[in-house]
């Protein structure tokens, strides 16, 4: 597993003292595919993925990525490291008062400086790029349309066309057909897995549906209490096992 | 059987309490229908003379009403560009409590006083004129504009914060983009307010020699030329109002262009 893209090595954390969220996590995310990772509601996941790009400071343990533990940067290096992780938020979190353009380039932060992106001065290529990432995710002509005039499942194409505009090495996904509907969900999965695929980048998204998880994911891991407590195939997941992630038998006839 | 409604007995004796003192101060202060009705007659006089109102200084007039519009508008601008910087630093959800702590103490100084008293000190300090009153109004400004600007941030979403955090972008550019437009519209609120706020209370720092129409005014009631402060008053009255509508076009410069008209909604 050296060519892992991702390695996690017993990741802990506890926002109160005594109450690990995390307890332990060890994951290897390869260079590519789609990882879903499933789970009840409070078992973690969501920290999970907030201690990778560090939007949550862990408590303990090691995220190597790109040749550095992530878990130890701050300042500067953290944000360079940032930079290559792509994010998508269940409320698609984007700018709401700016325009879809603007919060696509927004995805370019990291690279342009303050002033420049301040003056909307970006460099030609992530303009054009931006542009073909709109058409890409189904949103042609969007571009000066203010982000808050968008549905549901066009915020999150646009919150999808911003991660990807960063070029990145890893896309994260956490809940992102959560405030979707079920046509809606299936086609902004098909979308990840896709641009996924493009770009090799692997791409790890949480969910709370198992049949979606099941129908997108080259891996499933499954999440009950701050452990794993599955990893493998959509075809692994039988009923026991579902029974063991998610607690109770009642829901499952 | 347990009362549905438990009495407040705090609050009925703050009620009693608070009854006894406004009779008490009113009888301190004589404050009495018998002595209204006497001022009534005289107020009756005194209106009488103001009408009708005549300009006998149109040059004083125009030159006053024109140092009180630049001292307003002076007082804003500075106000606005010194109060965005430190209502930043004001806001607790952005800063470290050494950033937060020096700003809100500023803030809290800066709404200490009223504009008349930090005036006065501003004449003894740099001298009768309408820098006085530039810089008194500049610091009302900073104290109104500066508080609200934090209390906004404060409320502001932080999705979209972790959201342009996540991207890797600095400092300066989480503000820019994640901040900023959240907060836009309502601060162009708080500079319009506070535009108009300064045009009104320039009219009054002359009072006591800060400059603008309020000296004027002054010295008129003073001579008794009561018809001449009349003027004084209409006039004050219709820069207000071309004050009001200088502010309604500004909103609507940085506002309306900007929002998403409804027509534009697209729903799937």
């Amino acid at each position: 597993m050296t060519d892992a893209a991702l390695q996690i090595r017993g990741l802990v954390k506890a926002y109160e003292r005594n109450r690990p969220v995390l307890r332990g996590i060890d994951l290897d995310i390869a260079g590519e595919g789609l990882t879903a990772i499933i789970g009840p509601s409070g078992t973690g996941k969501s920290t999970l993925l907030r201690c990778i790009n560090r939007l949550v400071d862990p408590t303990a343990g090691e995220i190597l990525f790109d040749g550095v533990d992530l878990a130890r940067l701050g300042g500067k290096a953290l944000r360079r490291a940032r930079r290559h992780i792509g994010m998508v938020f269940q409320e698609y979190n984007l700018v709401e008062r700016l325009t879809v353009m603007e919060n696509l380039l927004s995805g370019r932060l990291g690279y342009v400086s303050p002033l420049k992106a301040w003056l909307r001065r970006y460099p030609q290529a992530d303009v054009e790029r931006a542009f073909e990432l709109l058409e890409k995710v189904g949103l042609h002509g969007f571009a000066g349309q203010r982000a808050d005039s968008l549905s549901g499942g066009q915020r999150q194409r646009v919150g999808i066309a911003r991660a990807v505009m960063q070029r990145p090495k890893l896309l994260l996904a956490d809940e992102p057909t959560s405030s979707l509907d079920p046509k809606t969900s299936v086609e902004i999965m098909q979308l990840m897995r896709e641009l996924g695929r493009e770009h090799r980048v692997p791409v790890v998204v949480n969910m709370h549906d198992v049949g979606l998880a099941r129908r997108f994911a080259d891996r499933i891991v499954g999440m009950s209490e701050g452990s794993i407590v599955y990893d493998g195939p959509g075809a692994g997941l039988d009923e026991r096992m579902l029974e063991r992630i998610y607690g109770g038998e009642d829901w499952l006839q | 059987m347990s009362a549905a409604f438990r009495p407040n007995w705090w609050a009925r004796g703050g009620w009693i309490a608070l009854a006894i003192y406004v009779v008490y101060a009113a009888s301190r202060l004589e404050f009495t229908w018998a002595r209204f009705v006497t001022g009534l007659d005289n107020g009756a006089r005194f209106l009488g003379r103001m009408f009708p109102p005549i300009i006998a200084q149109p040059d004083t007039l125009v030159s006053g009403l024109v140092e009180s519009l630049e001292i307003a508008i002076l007082a804003s601008f500075l106000g606005i560009v010194l109060a965005l910087p430190i209502g930043l630093f004001a806001a607790r959800n952005l800063m470290p409590w050494w950033a937060t702590w020096p700003a809100r103490a500023l803030i809290a100084l800066c709404r200490s006083f009223h504009p008349v008293i930090v005036a006065i000190v501003f004449v003894k300090a740099v001298g009768f004129g309408a820098l006085a009153g530039i810089l008194a109004l500049t610091v009302a400004s900073i104290g109104f504009i500066g508080k609200l600007f934090a209390e906004a941030i404060e409320e502001i979403s932080p999705r979209q914060v972790e959201a342009v955090r996540a991207t890797g972008a600095p400092f300066a550019s989480v503000i820019a983009y994640g901040v900023l437009p959240q907060v836009f519209s309502r601060f162009v609120g708080f500079a319009t307010y506070q535009l108009d706020s300064n045009l009104r209370n320039s009219t009054m720092v002359g009072i006591v020699g800060a400059g603008g129409i309020g000296g004027t005014l002054f010295a008129a009631f003073q001579r008794f030329d009561y018809d001449f402060v009349c003027a004084i008053l209409i006039s004050i009255i219709a820069m207000i109002m071309v004050g009001e509508l200088l502010a309604r076009w500004v909103r609507g410069v940085f506002l309306e262009r900007r929002a998403g008209r409804p027509s534009e909604r697209v729903d799937e």
